[in-house]
């Protein structure tokens, strides 16, 4: 019996419907074995999503493209500054990265085009991806601040990336006079790590009150409130009363101008001479972001919480700090869960499976001295379209040094965790 | 506790255009928030700004609820005379601060 069915307008809607969804089921399918995720940036956000990727799918092409062969770790750098840390302990290579089959590229990205899915590299050669992430952390706004160019950070560093601004900030304390005065300026809100120009002050004085004890640290601050902030004035009380002076925005404290040939910096009330300057400048999301069309005004990119898919261009996710992602701090530790979440989301997206909301953690260590640390630790998930706290725990404000020394030695092995998961 | 910053050049030329900055350290409560319990937080804003120069009025703001805390005035005026500069804010709850500064004209 032969049955021949009438052509009806339905049945053509039905025919192509399910033309259509059988060519969404087969390009996942299609997509898996070949799928190609590049990850723009090496940091804890771009090596966790890397590494995550090919562990989620040992299939995935991954490319990770790192201009510096070496890492230089940011958190604990305060603690080389002051002296208690060697650089060398911030530093790792991308040698496990590699050897998880995931190509390291050392190489800057200087293009990419979003529609034709392309990234062109500085030696001119050209990388073709189904998915991008951008991981290419911050960048000094070196137009934001009067005075203060890249130039200028020679004189007046800022030392918030890590690397050679580190050392230059520790060796002008070692060259200082007793008597100094080091100032350090502290931009508004967004930065990275918001709470560290306050540990920054705490563990210089440390350094100033051993080696230069009649030394003074003023911190300029275009903020009136910052994370921690109880226990900062607390353990300052405690351990260098006198010797931190904080002038907050509402005090006049926001700097507008800086002079790196007299040292001088200006707010709008007053007129300031270091012995040591440590300018932090306004930031915005790595340079490659704005390239690929990935940042908005800000200068930071706006990001679909539950996939980290950019709000601007499409194939494309932002992690880590050049993300906005609402109350999660700029931190590694907060970048290294956002690439674990975001290379979950990019193997669902690619076996077609619709994405899950993740829960983000997030671990805050502050040392204000050896052996005296506390901390913020947060739950995250999206709300209204952003991230949001679901849980905080910070340290309390009156503790034994027991606890603060638990909490110092924690912080360590936090660190040692992070860069194993990330270098190791 | 309130407390002014003021910032007004030492010294200009005649016929100088000069930059005032000026900050109050007060609270802006609006009136519009309520507590726990209903009630309303009563408004406690600064509602005037005003500034003279050898006692003629040189500039003059009116603030509203939607001002934010510690109101930060930039402004421009022009001299033509050494002389002083008088600032005064006025608000709720019977709120009266003033400050002053002096200039030299060359």
């Amino acid at each position: 019996m032969v049955v021949t069915r009438r052509l009806t307008r339905r049945n053509v809607v039905r025919g192509a419907a399910a033309v259509a969804a059988a060519a969404a089921l087969a390009r996942p399918a299609l997509a898996q074995a070949t799928a190609r995720v590049a990850v723009i940036g090496g940091g804890f956000g771009g090596t966790a999503c890397a590494r995550a990727l090919r562990r989620l799918d040992p299939k995935l092409q991954v490319t990770l493209i790192e201009p510096n062969r070496i890492f230089t770790a940011c958190p604990l750098s305060n603690e080389v500054i002051a002296g208690l840390r060697e650089f060398s302990a911030q530093q790792f290579s991308y040698d496990k990265v590699a050897a998880d089959g995931i190509v390291v590229a050392a190489q800057a990205a200087t293009k990419v085009d979003a529609a034709a899915r392309t990234i062109g590299l500085a030696d001119g050669s050209t990388l073709s991806y189904d998915r991008l992430v951008l991981a290419p952390g911050i960048e000094m706004r070196f137009d934001a601040l009067s005075g203060y160019d890249e130039a200028a950070s020679a004189k007046m560093p800022h030392a918030w990336t890590a690397g050679e601004q580190t050392l230059l900030l520790r060796r002008q304390l070692e060259a200082m006079d007793d008597g100094g005065v080091v100032v350090i300026a502290v931009p508004a809100a967004p930065l990275r790590c918001p709470p560290a120009p306050y540990e920054r002050a705490s563990l210089i004085a440390h350094y100033l009150k051993a080696r230069k004890p009649r030394s003074k640290i003023l911190v300029l601050d275009a903020k009136d409130n910052y994370s921690q902030q109880k226990l900062f004035e607390h353990a300052w009380a405690e351990l260098y009363p006198g010797m931190i002076e904080r002038i907050a925005l509402s005090q006049g404290g926001r700097v507008t101008a800086v002079n790196p040939a007299s040292n001088e910096i200006v707010t709008d009330f007053g007129n300031y001479t270091a012995a040591v300057a440590n300018v932090i400048p306004p930031q915005r999301a790595g340079r490659i972001a704005a390239i690929a069309g990935a940042a908005d005004r800000t200068g930071w990119c706006p990001i679909d919480p539950v996939t980290f898919a950019s709000k601007l261009v499409p194939n494309i996710h932002v992690i880590g700090d050049a993300a906005i992602a609402g109350g999660i701090p700029k931190s590694a530790s907060a970048a290294a869960a956002q690439g674990r979440a975001c290379a979950a989301a990019i193997v669902g997206a690619l076996a077609g499976k619709p994405p899950e909301p993740p829960r983000l953690d997030g671990a805050c260590y502050n040392t204000v001295a050896p052996g005296y640390a506390f901390s913020l630790k947060g739950i995250y998930q999206p709300k209204d379209d952003l991230y949001a706290e679901a849980e905080v725990t910070t340290s309390p404000v009156e503790a034994s040094r027991e606890v603060r020394q638990r909490e110092a030695d924690e912080a360590l092995a936090w660190f040692n965790a992070i860069t194993g998961d990330a270098f190791g | 506790m309130p407390s002014a910053l003021i910032n007004v050049p030492a010294k200009a030329k005649r016929g100088d255009v000069i930059e005032i900055k000026t900050l109050m350290s007060h609270i802006m409560e609006t009136g519009y928030r309520h507590t726990v319990s209903g009630e309303v937080v009563p408004r406690d804003i600064i509602t005037s700004f005003a500034c003279r120069f050898n006692g003629t009025e040189v500039f003059r703001a009116d603030f509203y609820p939607a001002v934010a805390a510690n109101p930060f005035l930039t402004f421009f005026t022009t001299v033509t005379e050494s002389g002083r500069f008088e600032f005064e804010w006025i608000g709720d709850k019977g709120f009266s601060e003033t400050a002053s500064a002096s200039i030299t004209v060359e």
